[in-house]
């Protein structure tokens, strides 16, 4: 898992080419708030337990610190205030970490669920009406039984700066 | 082999793999312009390459390639695979001569007029028709008089490497036989130099004192050495509980392998800057040659140390830069003359550390920018309306060199003029996170300053706390460490609300770092009394100030990483970094501190209307304490100047032949007012200004202190009052500035008098010339110095003064500025020291920057001593020393 670097890019790449061709899909799973999300298993590096984070002050409100993985700054994102969503203890989330351009971000979540393969089939766009800041970064809907799995797109959920601004 | 062309081949061997692939790209996808920009950007560069290095052939082919590639740029050309297998034939040509010029050092013979007939006329629009993969016969001979040639020198390397290439050859051709290619004969010529050259790197022979390896590698290698020395504190940590543990000892000798092992591993990333430019002065030379121009290469700084990664990337803007400054900056020496100017043009380079950036400034004494010209230029590129393009700045214009496909030049030569250049410039330097900034003036030359982060690049820092965060400040801009609290020395004091620090008869504005950085709980932990905390005196530029945290750690050697984008515009951050223990924390950046807590507009410069005024205002921000005393308007002072403030209560003022005298530190102090509007007050406490002079102390009487300011010393000097400098314009309005001069010898006009109070016991009024080209300090200094018994003389350039030196006019002593136009102090220095009467007169410099550099610099043209500007008791005692020492040398 150490350092495949600019994977994700290729990675997004092959993504698109595969939706067109393969008629499945692999997602690691994730948990926040009882909704399920799913993040491209080739965007994934690691999947982290709860970390002790450093502060970063005058960052992002999204920006929820930095840890150091195996001598590699990562920083982290807390997804609940990326998604508009209340706040949890962050000392206690999971995180997943993607690499986006060369640089490592882990995404804290409640918790990492299994990974898994979603027939294309059962792809839906966003629905017209969900809430902008989901719509802004759901690339689409798999309908599971029981449960809808969001698709994250890494690259928007990253684009803080440019929500910050716009703010 | 040549240190240069060695590394041309292997430059343009990389650039030539990139531009195969670069080019079938652009088969595929004929209207992607970056793939056509940065293809004809390397194309380009080898043609620049070739020209320097004297290669005729190779240049000829890249020109005309070039040439083809700039209509497709200009879409004046269509991409069709006949173009591409065109331009990709041309750069197998370029790979054949290469590979025979690697063997003989020389370029084969022959020429390539089939080849560069058919680009050019694939260049004109024409159709274009035949093979032209096959390089011509004529290469096949190269070898053989090349080799005559080396038997004739008679080193032994010569000797050595023709006898192998004799040895060899012969054989290659028997035993290896032609492939069955379809192509014409001469490869055979390639593949017989290729061989021995082969066999040859195997054996090591030129280039085995170093090797290249990849920066990736040691990027990794950095990486896993950090995760050792975590897992070695880990254990540290562990065995720390057991006191006599088997493993002590063998962990301790871990332990110092891991540490050399990581000093090791940042070595190999280090190199001195001097590195990227040992081909410059040949380039320089070859250049002065070919434009006939007269050309001095000067180079300040060169042991200045960057990450390898930085320095690899800069090496072809900083060449290219020389090169403009060079070709485009300097005139031909008729046109110096006839502007009055020295023959032979300037072109200086100078590397340093400034702040946790280091600066490279590329500086020529040519012919400036002439901005009506760009804007016409831009009007005629279609880059903007008449309107828009009379809106902009100057500084703005100046900027759109930098834009991609402009050119200043008139004429496109084989050196420049395409406009590539400054492009590639900014893009390589933005790559790695730095800025360009150019700065112009017609007619007196242009100087560009690149400003790279420390990023990547290993510094000692200095960690410290704050609000229980910890960060890391770089040690180079760090001072002092000061602590403070209630009860010791020195305590933070408040006027309105602003925090300063005395420190040596001085006030220093202070900074909260917990609450610059808005940290939670900043203000608990402000309040919590009697808490010791720690200043650390910081210098950005010119202006220093404190920082203040709540502990101070250890200093260690950290790694600089960028911060991720994501946090790019906190100017607050220059990287962030992990410490020996595994955490993760955060770089401060003293300049975004200083930037974003006072005035100081750091780098950035408003609209240069007016040469004057730009030339005064350039650095030179003042912090100024502003009082009111008397009327109503404010007045301020130069804080640096100020020793302390004070309150007396007015009950201790004593009167003594007409003067108000207070007891102060165990002797009586002078009290003087501003004029009679105003009065001391009838009771209470009375705020009072105290400068010190020497041993003497005299308290100023104001009314209110105000406020502490930021700003520039644009100084009108239209007072005609006594006792005011002139006015300024502070905080957007309009302010005295006191001559505290004038006030000292008011508080002490009968102790002057006195021949054994003339400052320092020197009896007699010594001669001493102060050359600053700053009105405000030639008059602010020299009444303090006249008040310490120096008979001044002011001189407000180099020129002048050497002019009073043909007068014949004598000095003691001699006290020059470093910064001015024209004719800089380490110049003048140089010039004074060299010849003339002034030969043994010693001379003090006088600086707003101090650093250990400009030391090594000042002390190497003669300087005696070096003295900051504002320090005026560091400058009489060097005076009184410096004049003691004569004494004794005479």
């Amino acid at each position: 898992m150490s350092n495949p670097k600019n994977t994700n890019d290729q990675s997004l790449d092959q993504l698109d080419d595969q939706q067109n061709k393969t008629d499945s899909e692999e997602y690691v799973t994730a948990l926040i708030d009882g909704q399920l999300f799913g993040i491209p298993v080739l965007a994934v590096q690691d999947v982290l337990g709860p970390q002790a984070l450093a502060n970063i002050p005058l960052a992002p409100p999204e920006v929820a610190g930095s840890l150091n993985l195996r001598g590699r700054i990562v920083t982290a994102i807390d997804l609940r205030k990326r998604l508009g969503m209340e706040p949890a203890d962050r000392e206690k989330s999971m995180s997943i970490v993607v690499d986006h351009h060369g640089e490592l971000y882990s995404l804290l979540i409640d918790e990492v669920g299994e990974v898994l393969q979603v027939p294309m089939q059962n792809y839906e766009r966003n629905p017209a009406t969900l809430d902008p800041r989901w719509r802004d970064v759901s690339q689409g809907i798999f309908r599971l039984d029981g449960q809808l799995l969001v698709i994250l797109q890494v690259q928007r959920l990253l684009d803080i700066i440019k929500v910050a601004t716009a703010a | 082999m040549d240190e240069l062309l060695s590394e041309f081949l292997t430059e343009t061997s990389e650039s030539l793999a990139t531009l195969d692939v670069e080019l079938v790209k652009l088969e595929q996808d004929p209207n992607a312009p970056d793939l056509i920009d940065n293809i004809f950007r390397l194309v380009h560069t080898i043609k620049g390459t070739c020209g320097f290095l004297g290669l005729p052939r190779l240049e000829a082919v890249a020109h005309s390639a070039e040439n083809v590639l700039g209509k497709v740029r200009d879409q004046e050309l269509v991409v069709t695979p006949q173009a591409v297998s065109l331009i990709l034939g041309s750069l197998d040509r370029i790979k054949d001569l290469l590979a025979a010029l690697e063997e003989t050092e020389a370029e084969p013979e022959g020429d390539d007029a089939d080849l560069i007939s058919q680009l050019d006329a694939m260049a004109q629009g024409q159709e274009v028709q035949g093979d032209v993969k096959a390089p011509v016969e004529a290469e096949a001979p190269a070898p053989m008089p090349e080799r005559a040639l080396k038997e004739g020198e008679a080193t032994e390397d010569e000797l050595e490497r023709a006898f192998r290439e004799t040895e060899t050859e012969p054989t290659e051709i028997v035993t290896k036989p032609e492939p069955a290619k379809t192509a014409a004969p001469a490869p055979v010529a390639a593949k017989a130099s290729q061989e021995p050259r082969a066999e040859k790197s195997g054996e090591g022979s030129v280039a085995s004192q170093s090797i290249r390896v990849s920066v990736d590698v040691l990027e990794d290698l950095m990486t896993m050495v950090s995760e050792l020395v975590l897992t070695r504190n880990q254990l540290m940590q562990m065995v720390r509980g057991h006191a006599d543990s088997e493993f002590k000892v063998p962990l301790q000798r871990l332990s110092h392998v891991t540490t050399e092992l990581q000093e090791g591993v940042m070595k190999t990333r280090m190199q001195p800057i001097g590195n990227a430019w040992a081909k410059l002065p040949r380039i320089v030379r070859d250049l002065s040659h070919e434009l006939g121009k007269k050309i001095d290469l000067q180079m300040l700084g060169a042991d200045t140390e960057l990450d390898r990664q930085v320095l690899e990337l800069i090496k072809d803007p900083l060449t290219h830069m020389v090169r403009n400054s060079a070709d485009h900056g300097l005139e031909t020496p008729s046109e110096r003359a006839e502007a009055g100017k020295q023959e032979t043009g300037k072109v200086v380079l100078n590397a340093y550390h400034e702040g946790g950036h280091i600066i490279i400034q590329i500086k020529d004494d040519g012919r400036g920018i002439n901005v009506e010209k760009l804007r016409a230029k831009m009007v005629a590129n279609g880059m903007g309306t008449e309107a828009e393009v009379a809106e902009m700045s100057d500084q703005q214009i100046q900027m759109q060199i930098f834009a991609a496909g402009f050119s200043t030049a008139e004429v496109v030569t084989a050196v420049s003029g395409r406009g590539v250049g400054m492009d590639v410039v900014r893009t390589n330097i933005e790559k790695i996170g730095g800025t360009v900034e150019l700065s112009s003036e017609w007619g007196k030359g242009s100087t560009f300053t690149i400003k790279i982060p420390l990023t990547l690049a290993i510094v000692s820092a200095l960690i410290v706390e704050s609000c229980e965060d910890r960060f890391a400040i770089p040690q180079l801009s760090v001072v002092e460490l000061v602590r403070a609290s209630k009860e010791s020395e020195h305590r933070i004091e408040m006027i309105k609300e602003t925090p300063v620090l005395r420190l040596r008869n001085r006030l220093l504005p202070l900074v909260y770092l917990g609450d610059s950085l808005k940290l939670a709980n900043a203000s608990e932990h402000k309040l919590t009394e009697g808490a010791e905390v720690f200043v650390v005196v910081s210098q950005v530029g010119s202006y220093t100030f404190g920082i203040v945290v709540d502990r101070v750690f250890d200093t260690e050697e950290i790694v600089v990483k960028p911060v991720t984008p994501l946090l790019r515009d906190i100017s607050m951050f220059s990287g962030n970094t992990i410490l020996g223990d595994g955490s993760v924390i955060m770089i401060l950046d003293p300049n975004g501190i200083a930037a974003s807590t006072s005035d100081t507009k750091v780098g950035e410069r408003s609209d240069m209307d007016d040469d004057q005024s730009h030339a005064v205002a350039t650095d030179d921000t003042t912090t100024m304490l502003v009082f009111r005393a008397g009327s109503s308007e404010p007045k301020a002072v130069p804080l640096s100047l100020v020793a302390r403030l004070e309150e007396v209560d007015v009950e201790t003022v004593e009167q003594a032949n007409g003067q108000s005298l207070v007891q102060y530190r165990g002797k009586l102090m002078p009290l003087v007012k501003m004029d009679d509007s105003y009065d001391i007050r009838e009771s209470g406490r009375q705020p009072i200004l105290v400068f010190s002079d020497g041993d003497h102390s005299m308290g100023l009487v104001v009314d209110e202190i105000v406020d502490i300011v930021e700003s520039q010393l644009d100084i009108e000097l239209t007072a005609t009052q006594e006792g005011y400098l002139g006015s300024a314009v502070i905080e957007s309005s309009a302010t005295n500035v006191i001559d505290v001069g004038h006030y000292l010898s008011d508080a002490f006009a009968d102790w002057f008098t006195s021949p054994d109070d003339a400052a320092y016991g020197e009896a007699d009024a010594r001669r001493l010339l102060l050359i600053d080209d700053s009105p405000f300090f030639r008059n602010m200094l020299t009444p303090l110095l006249e008040v310490a018994g120096y008979q001044v003389t002011v001189a407000s350039n180099g020129d002048e003064a050497l002019a009073l030196r043909e007068d014949g006019v004598e000095f003691d002593c001699i006290v020059s500025d470093i910064e001015m136009p024209g004719m800089s102090g380490f110049e003048l220095a140089e010039q004074v020291k060299s010849d003339g009467r002034w030969q043994a007169t010693p001379i003090v410099a006088l600086s707003s920057h101090v650093n250990p550099k400009d030391l090594e610099r000042g002390r190497n043209v003669g300087f005696s001593d070096y003295v900051g500007k504002f320090d005026r008791d560091a400058l009489l005692t060097t005076l009184s020393q410096t004049l003691a020492e004569k004494v004794e040398v005479a």
